[in-house]
């Protein structure tokens, strides 16, 4: 087994262009779990943690930008103003997953129950990747295109997630056997984005993939559109709507029976995690709080 | 592959596996079995250890990741035969009984002290969320904790 250890991006690039059979490592969290258990033995190893380029995280052009390597516990410190990936941050397994585990790593191992991804779906994030020839963006769901299956090309490396910044309240939300240390059996990021009007819900844990829940979303805006919440947050939709789009929500799932759940629960987990996302989003702008 | 790691403020240098975890670094290679080798998977806690100053478990870090790089270990919370006042609290307390995991929690709460000298229930069973103990049922480890810190009065260990 080869490891590479390099110093830069562009010295990370050509590696990977010449051996791109060297698996990227950066927190480790994955990856040397499977060095330990003997379940994989990858010829050579790349280790991206001292890659400064993917270290930065901010606000850049209107937008923000997450580097692949910024780890979980930092998302929480430099952006509590995104206030869903903050709650999946602190979602993530415990405070010594969380110093090294990276949004890069729920990308790159693209398990469908990565904290992190429902909340990049939420918000309509881009994913950046970089090859020797130059960097480009992908729309996240053209970049996770399968249960731990990613669009990155074999000479690439992923550098980060940028988003819109949207104005609204949001919030992720995970159902667990505990709150530390646990691979979600369903999980949810909802973001109301008040510019636009609309309403935006991914689910992780109950597909292939994260996935979106476009006709609850259209729903929801439009209930509260008919119900005036949007210029009147004291104006509710009614109960029934609520419970309307919670059941679309979990319409939207397309769970599998495994040893963390059944798909039955899975649907009726992502129900009752709508329906209170939606109504703590709803008080949250009545009481004049966002996101 | 040879690697040179800052452990404990004295410069060591060993030659592993590529694949090898800074764990095995540690124990196999250095002889510092202080941080425990039990699920090889950052379930639970007992190699917990400082990289550059940040608490980790040391079985998720690549040896060669820590190349260059500050390691502390639970050996270096004290030299000779005083404990260090959390290690004392744990005595005290009755949080030891097997000890296989008390490496890892002692490192845990060092860590925890240093940043929060006074910290709350909840946030001393946050803290401790990613250590496992099958002994004690945590009563008597959350008791050290809250000794430990009065002990140490508020004051940075």
């Amino acid at each position: 087994m080869d490891v590479f250890v390099p110093r830069t991006l562009d010295e990370a690039l050509e590696i990977k262009a010449a051996r791109p059979d060297a698996v990227p490592i950066a927190g480790g969290t994955d990856l040397m779990v499977e060095l330990n258990l003997n379940r994989r033995r990858p010829r050579a190893l790349l280790d991206v943690s001292r890659l400064a380029e993917l270290r930065r995280c901010g606000r850049e052009d209107g937008a923000v930008f997450l580097g692949a390597g910024v780890s979980y516990t930092r998302v929480i410190a430099e952006l509590p103003e995104c206030v869903p990936l903050a709650q999946a941050s602190r979602a993530v397994g415990s405070p010594q997953i969380r110093n090294r585990g990276t949004v890069g790593g729920n990308l790159g191992t693209a398990s469908p129950a990565g904290d992190a991804l429902p909340v990049l779906a939420a918000y309509d994030a881009e994913i950046v990747v970089a090859t020797r020839d130059g960097a480009r963006a992908l729309p996240w769901a053209q970049f996770l295109v399968g249960p731990k299956q990613t669009a990155l090309p074999p000479d690439g490396l992923i550098l980060g997630a940028r988003w819109r910044i949207a104005r609204g309240p949001g919030s992720f939300s995970k159902v667990g056997t505990r709150n530390a240390m646990v691979i979600a059996i369903a999980s949810l990021c909802l973001v109301l984005d008040e510019e636009q009007r609309a309403v935006r819900v991914a689910l992780g844990s109950v597909g292939p993939t994260v996935l979106r829940a476009p006709d609850a979303e259209a729903y929801a805006a439009e209930a509260m559109a008919r119900a005036g919440t949007w210029d009147d947050p004291a104006a509710l939709p009614a109960p029934r709507e609520i419970e309307e789009w919670a059941q679309r929500v979990a319409g939207a799932a397309r769970p599998i029976d495994d040893v963390r759940g059944t798909a039955a629960y899975r649907r009726h987990a992502c129900a009752a995690l709508a329906r209170r996302a939606l109504r703590w989003a709803l008080e949250d702008r009545r009481a004049g709080g966002r996101a | 592959m040879r690697v040179r790691v800052r452990v404990n403020g004295a410069w060591r240098t060993a030659e592993v596996w590529p694949g090898a975890s800074l764990l095995a670094l540690l124990r196999d290679a250095l002889g510092l079995c202080g941080s425990k080798n039990a699920c090889e998977q950052g379930e639970c806690g007992s190699c917990s250890v400082w990289l550059d100053g940040e608490l980790v478990c040391a079985c998720l870090v690549l040896a060669a990741q820590a190349d260059g790089r500050e390691v502390r270990t639970v050996e270096g919370l004290t030299t000779g035969e005083d404990l260090h006042p959390v290690q004392r609290a744990f005595v005290e307390a009755g949080a030891v009984q097997c000890g296989f995991c008390t490496p890892g929690f002692v490192v845990a709460v060092v860590d925890l002290l240093s940043r929060d000298p006074d910290p709350d229930e909840p946030r001393i069973r946050e803290a401790l969320s990613g250590n496992l103990c099958r002994c004690t049922g945590y009563q008597k480890i959350l008791d050290a904790v809250r000794l430990a810190a009065s002990k140490l009065g508020g004051s940075s260990p």
